[in-house]
């Protein structure tokens, strides 16, 4: 019951927050919607992608638009919230008119938004909702409108298990799991199935907890090699302090959840030894030409290294503006069928072409931080 | 063997705190009969307000947490003034109802003021850890447990020692025989309001401390399992609050030890479930006929 009437109270807020963006129709735009989290538990995914998308679309427009016509973004809050996401998917489908969505930037809330998408027919580009089925229906079946510019769970999943054991010499892991989320199921899947050694020991959390001791101490004695933690920076960052500080030293490898500076605050920067995730983006590694210019530009804006979530949500402007090129049409329905063609697009994480499944074909990085900075990074082709 | 001292640490340390918010729901229901639902939300503000005076004012651990306990205390006695006075007639219910509106308007002004994103609390003193054979216990975990110590034993002699603490123990027996024997009634609630949400505070900063993590959502969990706590030792005895909140919180750590650590809140609310069909007036509690 409180759990509602918190929903209730926060999307009054929010629509007192929004009514006066109005919404008035001009042939000479473009507009393109954004569906982000914004506030609540994951708003450094949610704000730094609306940063990178920014910075795309005034390049754009720097640039004299899509064929003369200018982007508009129309951008708002989901408040890290599932049902508030598909609220603002519906509102920005049907009552904004946009051509295309980017964002949100979790799965979970990218599978809620996708009924309101496909209804209004409006394609979706999620920058950073890793979960495999967030482009599959539960049969298997793709889903027509939805789209990602990151690699999905599995790829992860197999990349850390590969890394692992080529690079860590991991023999034996434990894996520390959050139970509340898909995509940490799903990465703690396609690791399991990867992975060919022991796993020794498996013990779950759930979002929101703030105590890991318990289950520390009881790993903390067992013989292993590494810890495989997929989860979000929030919890992660209390884990990762919590068992370095208890004297915990194996290698912690996680996916792309830790990419937030947050984790380094939350673990305290000295805690943040040997520790490995999978990013989509470095700047310490050049996925591709375009790179190396995204993070000049990207340092000019706002004054600060750009993030893998910046470089995702940058991306997916680029690839709606490539599939509109392509289609040469302003139809949201041509621009989904331009995106499913799309091959060998130049993108600063990485090129890719999209596949059957609407996922990019494309590398990952791992990377090292070693006292909270990020120390190294290699690139591993699928 | 070592793991199971090394648990009951673990489980101390998080009972500490439960045991401090749980004082504050008991001495509030022992004496006005209220379930303040606003207590965690309380004790998220002072974690609020100890992240401010450690991080902006540069403020040390002991000095940010008494400020942020007495600024606390007097958000306490603003809100029963404000919410809950005006309904000191009404049913119990009604004033039920009003705490939960209390508890969903601080929740929300927090987020609509500061956002809801997820706070490093400032580290105010570094982190050691003492090892004892094969047990570990960190510095920060005995402050914790000392403070929380400490302030029990004050709040005993508050209670047992002083004339406010008789003139809380009468009003807490019988309301209208101690306004006739000449106690202010009105400032005796305001007062157990003041101690309780310090305690809360409190509660909130050594959280804070202890996990390095503050986000204005963090008061329903922890608020809750007070509730429980204070319900599981007897609500309103103040013995019951400190039992209760060592139990849950060493429950709590064993569930999670023998790897069932995804139902350990499940587990916790079970509890509230069992004790109040078995024994409603709780572990140290008195079942007291209804006087007719």
């Amino acid at each position: 019951m409180k759990n509602t009437f918190f929903m209730l109270a926060a999307s009054m807020l929010l629509l007192t927050a929004c009514s006066s963006s109005g919404s008035s129709k001009d042939a000479d735009t473009i507009k393109i919607g954004g569906d982000f989290e914004l506030s609540g538990n994951v708003a450094a995914y949610g704000s730094a992608e609306l940063n990178g998308v920014k910075l795309a679309i005034k390049e754009i427009n720097a640039d004299g638009g899509i064929d003369g016509k200018k982007i508009e973004l129309v951008s708002k809050d989901n408040k890290s919230d599932t049902t508030e996401a598909a609220s603002v998917a519906t509102n920005l489908a049907t009552k904004e008119d946009v051509v295309a969505i980017v964002g949100p930037a979790t799965s979970g809330a990218v599978k809620a938004a996708i009924p309101a998408v496909t209804r209004a027919k409006v394609p979706l580009i999620t920058p950073s909702g890793t979960d495999d089925s967030v482009t599959l229906d539960s049969s298997g079946k793709v889903q027509e409108y939805v789209f990602r510019t990151c690699y999905q769970d599995s790829f992860q999943g197999i990349t850390l298990a590969n890394f692992a054991t080529d690079k860590l010499n991991a023999k034996k892991v434990v894996i520390i799991g959050d139970n509340s989320s898909d995509y940490a199921k799903g990465l703690t899947k396609a690791f399991k199935k990867q992975f060919k050694g022991d796993i020794v020991d498996e013990v779950n959390f759930t979002s929101g907890d703030t105590d890991f001791q318990a289950i520390l101490t009881k790993i903390k004695d067992k013989d292993f090699d590494v810890i495989y933690l997929p989860g979000y920076y929030n919890e992660a960052g209390l884990i990762i302090k919590q068992a370095r500080e208890m004297g915990i030293t194996q290698p912690i490898l996680g996916a792309d959840g830790f990419g937030d500076s947050e984790l380094i605050k939350l673990a305290g920067a000295e805690n943040v030894n040997d520790v490995y995730y999978t990013g989509h983006f470095s700047t310490k590694a050049d996925a591709t030409d375009k790179t190396k210019d995204f993070i000049s530009a990207y340092k000019k804006e706002y004054d600060a290294e750009p993030s893998a979530f910046n470089a995702l949500g940058y991306d997916s402007i680029y690839l709606i503006k490539q599939a509109i090129k392509d289609a040469d049409s302003t139809d949201p329905e041509k621009i989904k069928d331009a995106l499913e063609k799309v091959k060998d697009f130049e993108g600063v994480t990485g090129t890719m072409s999209i596949d059957k499944d609407h996922n990019p074909e494309k590398a990952a990085v791992v990377i090292q931080l070693t006292n909270g900075e990020e120390s190294n990074a290699t690139i591993i082709n699928p | 063997m070592s793991s199971i001292f090394q648990q009951l640490i673990n489980g101390i340390s998080l009972g500490s705190i439960y045991a401090l918010i749980a004082l504050g729901y008991t001495m509030v229901y022992g004496i006005i009969k209220l379930i303040n639902f606003a207590h965690g939300d309380i004790y998220m503000i002072g974690a609020f307000l100890g992240y401010y005076f450690i991080n902006t004012l540069h403020l040390s651990l002991i000095p940010a947490l008494l400020l942020s306990m007495v600024i606390s205390a007097l958000l306490g006695v603003v809100t029963e003034f404000l919410a809950y006075r005006p309904l000191r007639n009404s049913t119990r219910i009604a004033v039920l109802i009003t705490a939960i509106g209390v508890s969903f308007l601080l929740e929300n002004l927090m987020i609509y003021f500061f956002g809801s994103n997820v706070r490093a609390f400032p580290q105010a003193i570094e982190k050691k850890v003492y090892t004892l054979g094969s047990v570990q216990i960190s510095n920060i975990q005995l402050v914790i447990i000392f403070i929380t110590l400490f302030l029990m034993i004050c709040l005993q002699f508050i209670v047992q020692k002083t004339k406010m603490g008789k003139a809380m123990r009468a009003v807490s027996v019988d309301t209208d025989a101690a306004r006739l024997m000449g106690i202010n009634v009105d400032l005796t609630i305001s007062f157990t309001f003041a101690i309780g949400s310090a305690l809360a505070a409190a509660g909130g900063v050594l959280i804070g401390l202890y996990y390095n993590s503050i986000n204005p959502l963090m008061g329903v969990v922890p608020g809750l399992k007070a509730f429980i706590a204070a319900v599981l030792g007897g609500i309103g005895l103040i013995p019951g609050a400190v039992l209760g909140g060592f139990a849950i919180g060493i429950l709590e750590t064993i569930v999670s030890a023998l790897g069932f650590s995804v139902f350990k809140d499940a587990f916790v609310y079970a509890i509230l479930i069992i004790i109040l069909l078995i024994k409603p007036s709780g572990l140290l509690g008195k079942n007291v006929k209804e006087k007719v």
